[in-house]
């Protein structure tokens, strides 16, 4: 309980430090209205409106390039780190994309998937599937020698050894690497949400919310946006420390 | 001074050779290991110890030579290693008494017969604490000591032990020592042992071989006749005093003999 106590205050300080702006007129009301405000347009577009069907949309997608990420990327990337010469051939042309935005391929990914749903997810699970790879290939590369010695020297083949002592000391940088491809996904859905023909979306109600003036509603729904991407983050870092009990020990 | 025949060895090695970057570490080395013998190795640092127990375990591939288990190779035989960082050798993410069974899971074994085993070696090692925790939840010595059973699961032909103590405080380093031996003799058990501690080398085997620097030649094969089991008062009997003062008249001389480059 006591841990809970300093981000709460810090979240009333922010919420202070903002209906204080609102006081003092530091914007115009339209572009910056009240917590209260805030708070009640959310809430009517949460029950009546929208919002809860954008929510669960950016989530459907998000999971959606973040399941396809995780059936390419951890296969492949094991796969290529028990093979380490194989990854260091690859190894530059992942960094490179890894490193390219993904918002400069949408143009790409829209000539290649057309308008639909397909080019919002596949650009997501591409950005994702990157990074998961990266990250799976290197916790293969870097199993400790001892371990698979061991199992060598028990009489386990490569495969045995791939299976039961590679994959499990690469799982926690596995579960990391899905950390930071579900992050990745939720970005690259909410971008391609605002600028990739769409009707529906957190992305798309943000942008919406933006040109009608509903300044209440766009806030909300960037902090619904932020919220999601929080509780991703959290739920992965629980997985973590619950499927890797030996990590760190 | 000890010759072993061919029908006595459980392994023989001929001929063995290694260099690594163009210096030799051993050139053409012979050794007979005799069955249920603990035979241990010690030498000057970095003179091939572990370079050698690697080979004859196949971890480590020998320029020339050969290391015949009763005439088969390593491949074909049944063998057990124990390594000096049991924290990167035990299965971290499997139960205690899991990286025990682990071994004979690949070889197939039964449910039944897999059990039975760690019954008995729970048995023999008077083990009393919990094997169903993980390797991290247990001490240093309790991991060791795991290690030890999972390597001795497969009822291995030859247990290599490669500085097997050398992590823990001298305490649990005693006890182990002289649980380890008993368990060992009580199955004559065929073992070989590095160490850097000479004490150890002498307190754990039947014959000590005393290496060179690099490349490594064997200037000493010593008997070490004394009774079974030992303990921590053997470290102290006027015979082990004996022995250890010839081992260290070996070494100083061998250390003296060839100076290392700088």
């Amino acid at each position: 309980m006591r841990g809970l106590l300093p981000p709460v205050l810090g979240a009333i300080g922010f919420i202070l430090v903002w209906q204080l702006a609102v006081i003092l007129r530091v914007a115009d009301p339209v572009l910056l209205p009240s917590p209260a405000e805030t708070a009640r347009d959310t809430w009517a577009s949460l029950v009546n409106g929208p919002l809860a069907h954008d929510v669960g949309r950016t989530v459907w997608r998000t999971l959606l390039s973040f399941v396809i990420a995780s059936a390419i990327g951890v296969p492949l990337g094991v796969a290529l780190g028990a093979r380490e010469r194989l990854y260091r051939a690859v190894e530059f042309v992942v960094d490179f994309f890894r490193s390219t935005p993904a918002s400069a391929l949408f143009p790409l990914f829209l000539v290649l998937f057309g308008t639909g749903e397909a080019t919002k997810i596949a650009v997501a699970a591409f950005g994702a599937a990157l990074v998961i790879l990266f990250n799976a290939a290197y916790g293969v590369m870097n199993a400790r020698r001892t371990r698979v010695l061991a199992a060598k020297v028990m009489g386990a083949g490569p495969a045995r050894i791939l299976w039961d002592v590679l994959v499990w000391e690469a799982l926690p940088q596995i579960l990391v690497g899905m950390r930071q491809g579900v992050s990745l996904a939720l970005v690259i859905v909410v971008v391609a949400e605002m600028f990739i023909g769409s009707t529906d979306g957190i992305g798309q109600r943000v942008i919406n919310a933006q040109m009608l003036f509903e300044s209440g509603l766009m806030y909300g729904a960037i902090f619904v946006a932020g919220a999601l991407g929080y509780a991703l983050n959290l739920l992965f870092l629980l997985a973590e420390k619950r499927f890797v009990h030996w990590s760190g020990k | 001074m000890n010759a072993i025949s061919p029908r006595e060895a459980a392994v023989s090695v001929r001929g063995l050779s290694k260099a690594y970057r163009g210096q030799p570490v051993h050139a053409g080395l012979d050794l007979d290991l005799r069955r249920g013998d603990i035979l241990s190795v010690f030498g000057p640092n970095g003179c091939g110890k572990s370079t050698l127990i690697n080979m004859m375990a196949g971890l480590l591939e020998a320029d020339s030579g050969s290391v015949l288990f009763d005439g088969r190779t390593v491949r074909e035989a049944r063998i057990g290693y124990v390594f000096q960082n049991y924290r990167e050798a035990l299965l971290p993410w499997k139960r205690a008494a899991d990286n025990i069974r682990y071994p004979l899971r690949l070889l197939g074994q039964p449910r039944a017969k897999v059990e039975q085993r760690l019954e008995q070696l729970v048995a023999a090692f008077q083990v009393r604490f919990d094997l169903q925790r993980y390797p991290y939840e247990l001490s240093g010595g309790q991991q060791q000591l795991v290690s030890v059973m999972r390597a001795l699961a497969v009822e291995p032909e030859v247990l290599f032990l490669d500085e097997p103590f050398s992590a823990l405080d001298y305490e649990t380093t005693l006890s182990l020592r002289e649980l380890l031996g008993r368990v060992l003799k009580e199955n004559r058990i065929t073992a070989m042992l590095v160490s850097h501690d000479l004490e150890e080398s002498i307190a754990l085997s039947d014959r000590v071989l005393m290496l060179t620097r690099r490349p490594a030649r064997i200037v000493d094969d010593v008997p070490v006749p004394l009774p079974w089991p030992r303990d921590a008062a053997t470290l102290s009997s006027p015979e082990f005093v004996a022995i250890k003062k010839r081992c260290l008249d070996v070494f100083t001389a061998s250390v003296r003999a060839r100076p290392e480059a700088a």
